[in-house]
């Protein structure tokens, strides 16, 4: 019963955190998007991508303090992550967006492109597990 | 005052994905493991952003500009391109090699695993890579 229940009340508070986001800085909250701009700094565009990570991470430090299960240890080899996370970077640098800018905001807007994305990298992944235990 | 706006926006964001589960690869692996033993229960974190996006984010629209800023930022790209297609298809497959997507890897920097910051170090390197794949010409 309660299996579901921590997974929508925490859906619901990344849909105020993307709420309030565009309320207030008329922004996507996309993560990827959002960390990638560091890359292709512009005047004035820089500062609050640095505040936006610091909150992340200070988010992070009160979960460790309150909830440290919240976190778990990945099965896989450090080789196999970093070549995971090399396509996660890249693959969200090309297709402009992730399971945060594509699958919440993106959907919350009824982008016809971000519900294809999603589609996409849903799929892909899925099958990508399906793959790594034959 | 939207510095400090951005920086409280990505403390409940971060809050959020450690409630859900989504800072839990293995959890994530379950979810996306659908011909094994299939934990669906991840569906309702994109399921309840969602729900609560669709009726806030029309309603937030309805202004002319945001609290603290001069106009809305939003993707103005239609239609689908193989960068869209690709893009997403590398993703995934980075996403069910490991169980990480951006946002709960970058909030399990705090824990110090060794794992999550390998992870973390190649995403920025990819995310480097695809900027430079996109503007050079």
């Amino acid at each position: 019963m309660t299996n579901w229940l921590m997974p929508l009340v925490g859906g619901l508070i990344i849909g105020c955190a993307a709420t309030f986001f565009l309320l207030f800085n008329g922004r996507i909250a996309g993560i990827s998007n959002i960390i990638g701009g560091l890359w292709s700094p512009s005047v004035g565009d820089v500062s609050w991508r640095w505040f936006f990570l610091s909150g992340l991470w200070a988010g992070g430090l009160t979960l460790l303090f309150f909830k440290p299960d919240a976190f778990g240890q990945s099965d896989f080899s450090l080789v196999k992550l970093g070549a995971a996370g090399l396509l996660v970077g890249l693959g969200t640098r090309i297709g402009n967006g992730c399971t945060s800018g594509h699958g919440v905001c993106g959907l919350s807007r009824r982008s016809f492109r971000s519900l294809v994305a999603t589609l996409v990298f849903m799929m892909t992944a899925m099958i990508t597990v399906y793959l790594g235990k034959q | 005052m939207n510095q400090f706006s951005a920086f409280v926006c990505g403390w409940v964001f971060a809050i959020g994905l450690g409630v859900s589960g989504m800072t839990k690869p293995s959890k994530v692996i379950g979810f996306l493991d659908v011909t094994g033993h299939w934990d669906p229960s991840l569906m309702f974190v994109m399921g309840g952003a969602v729900l609560l996006g669709l009726i806030s984010f029309p309603l937030v629209l309805r202004r002319k500009m945001p609290i603290l800023g001069e106009k809305f930022i939003l993707p103005e790209k239609a239609g689908l391109d193989a960068k869209l297609l690709g893009g997403a298809a590398l993703f995934g497959l980075g996403w069910g090699m490991s169980g990480y997507c951006p946002g709960p890897a970058l909030v399990s920097i705090v824990t110090g695993n060794l794992a999550v910051i390998v992870f973390v170090m190649a995403m920025i390197a990819g995310l480097g890579i695809g900027q430079w794949l996109l503007t050079r010409k």
